[in-house]
């Protein structure tokens, strides 16, 4: 298959291109969240991204937690933002950061004036902003505006065989053409980790890997009051034939396809090496990770699934392929891309990996994922350690 | 040519049925993935689809070969054409 130059995006003042066209409200933190849903209750086609942390938070901590909101508002499937704190310093804060990009963004906070004026305030705002954003129009942009995430869930052994390696040959197509593309989940890399840091594109970038995965392996041996075997693999993974978090974790590495990553990113680390594969240090829950990469700035995301995991994303629209025909039967209104006849060796990965890519730009150039039609707006913060 | 069993990788001593399962004494044709090559192989267990099968006799402390890596190690012995899932495999890892 010749594999189309371009998509048709949204393109954004700073010179990055978004598929889709969203205005946000964005609260700072948990108790903000009700005004920022008044706010996207009163001003049609806004969305509210209600969370659950950006109190008394500190540190390292507390860094991500503003580095997942400003790069939130700061991804390019954002046209305009609208942010509501309590206080006024940390709302400034998030505001400073996304007004960066040049995107029209204010900032509202609720003391001394309270839910009711602040969402008075907040949604004459946003009216202003979403009837400014609809009338933005999808323009070519080339593939190496597509900034590409991918994350697995609900694995199983189709997961490895088939539907994780169609990313992979994804990968290997599309990385020629300048993507950025990005894999995570450090945790579930156990058992191929040293495999994995063989894929380091610099000596420096294999050494940051294993740091950081023997960081989180600590942490996890720690923490842990058992083997694990409740939670890796998951009962999911266990039922559809997964046994070790090893053979998991080779399963999980077929997503890179052949690609060398250029650089390890911290949770949320928008990359700053150019075009090619990122490792991002992540947690492997689905909603979780899914939530980093967006904030990072990715614009599209891959997930290939085994037993059948149904995660979206609010900002970035998550594409799901599966090769089990008893996910694609059962729960087919999930599944953007069926991958099944490689099983039957009715379809082969280069087949596969080139239905991917079709399904990849169709969403790109605007169709709605399953994820996206069901309503999926899972948008989960990663919170490092107890609150001060 | 569609297939009941896939096997990664030569050195691997399990595959894994890609049919919705297989039965005791069922005569499967399985393929290997990394020469395209095939075999086959009697099975002993009923088998569900993604599950994993023993494709030679495998004794306690064994390593389970998957995609030519180490994915554990066999805590109970296993014979050829046996199931081979978490009773008789565990992690090396945690």
């Amino acid at each position: 298959m010749e594999i189309p130059k371009s998509f048709l995006g949204y393109k954004r003042e700073n010179g990055r291109a978004g598929t889709r066209n969203h205005v946000i409200i964005l609260p700072v933190d948990d108790i903000s969240n009700a005004c920022a849903e008044a706010v996207a209750n009163n001003i049609k086609g806004t969305m509210a991204l209600p969370h659950s942390y950006g109190r008394l938070q500190f540190g390292a901590d507390l860094d991500l937690h503003f580095r997942t909101m400003i790069g939130t508002g700061c991804n390019p499937n954002v046209a305009a933002v609208i942010v509501i704190g309590i206080e006024p310093k940390w709302t400034k804060k998030i505001v400073d950061g996304i007004a960066k990009t040049g995107k029209p963004v204010e900032g509202f906070h609720i003391e001394r004036t309270g839910d009711i004026g602040t969402v008075m305030k907040a949604s004459k705002k946003a009216q202003e902003l979403v009837m400014w954003a609809s009338e933005k129009q999808r323009e070519e942009c080339p593939m190496s505006d597509l900034w590409i995430s991918v994350k697995c869930g609900e694995s199983d052994t189709t997961s490895g065989l088939a539907a994780n390696p169609t990313v992979g040959n994804l990968m290997d197509k599309l990385e020629p053409m300048g993507v950025h593309l990005c894999f995570g989940e450090t945790s579930e890399l156990t058992g191929a980790e040293q495999v994995c840091a063989t894929r380091g594109a610099t000596q420096e970038a294999s050494d940051k890997f294993m740091k950081t995965w023997n960081s989180y392996n600590d942490f996890i041996l720690k923490e842990a009051t058992d083997d694990l075997s409740e939670s890796q693999p998951t009962a999911g993974n266990i039922a559809g034939g997964l046994t070790t978090i090893e053979e998991k974790a080779f399963g999980n590495f077929q997503k890179i396809g052949n690609c060398k990553f250029i650089d390890v990113l911290e949770p949320a680390e928008e990359p700053t090496k150019g075009k090619g594969l990122y490792f991002m240090d992540t947690s492997s829950a689905a909603a979780e990770c899914v939530t980093l990469q967006a904030a990072a700035g990715f614009n599209i995301h891959l997930f290939p699934t085994g037993q059948g995991n149904i995660v979206g994303n609010p900002i970035e629209p998550v594409v799901k392929l599966t090769a089990n025909p008893l996910t694609v039967k059962g729960m087919g209104e999930h599944i953007d891309c069926d991958v099944s006849k490689i099983l039957t060796r009715e379809m082969n990965m280069s087949q596969a990996g080139d239905e991917l890519i079709k399904a990849t730009l169709r969403v790109a150039n605007g169709r709605l994922t399953c994820a996206e039609a069901l309503g999926h707006k899972e948008f989960v913060m990663t919170k490092l350690y107890r609150s001060a | 040519m569609a297939t009941d069993i896939i096997i990664h990788d030569k050195k691997d001593n399990v595959g894994v049925v890609v049919i919705e399962k297989i039965t005791p004494k069922q005569d499967c044709d399985c393929w290997i993935m990394e020469d395209d090559s095939s075999t086959s192989i009697q099975s002993l267990d009923e088998i569900p689809l993604g599950h994993k099968i023993a494709m030679a006799d495998l004794n306690e402390g064994d390593t389970i070969l998957k995609y030519g890596h180490d994915i554990g190690k066999v805590v109970k012995s296993i014979k050829k054409g046996e199931h081979v899932h978490v009773h008789n495999v565990k992690t090396k890892k945690w």
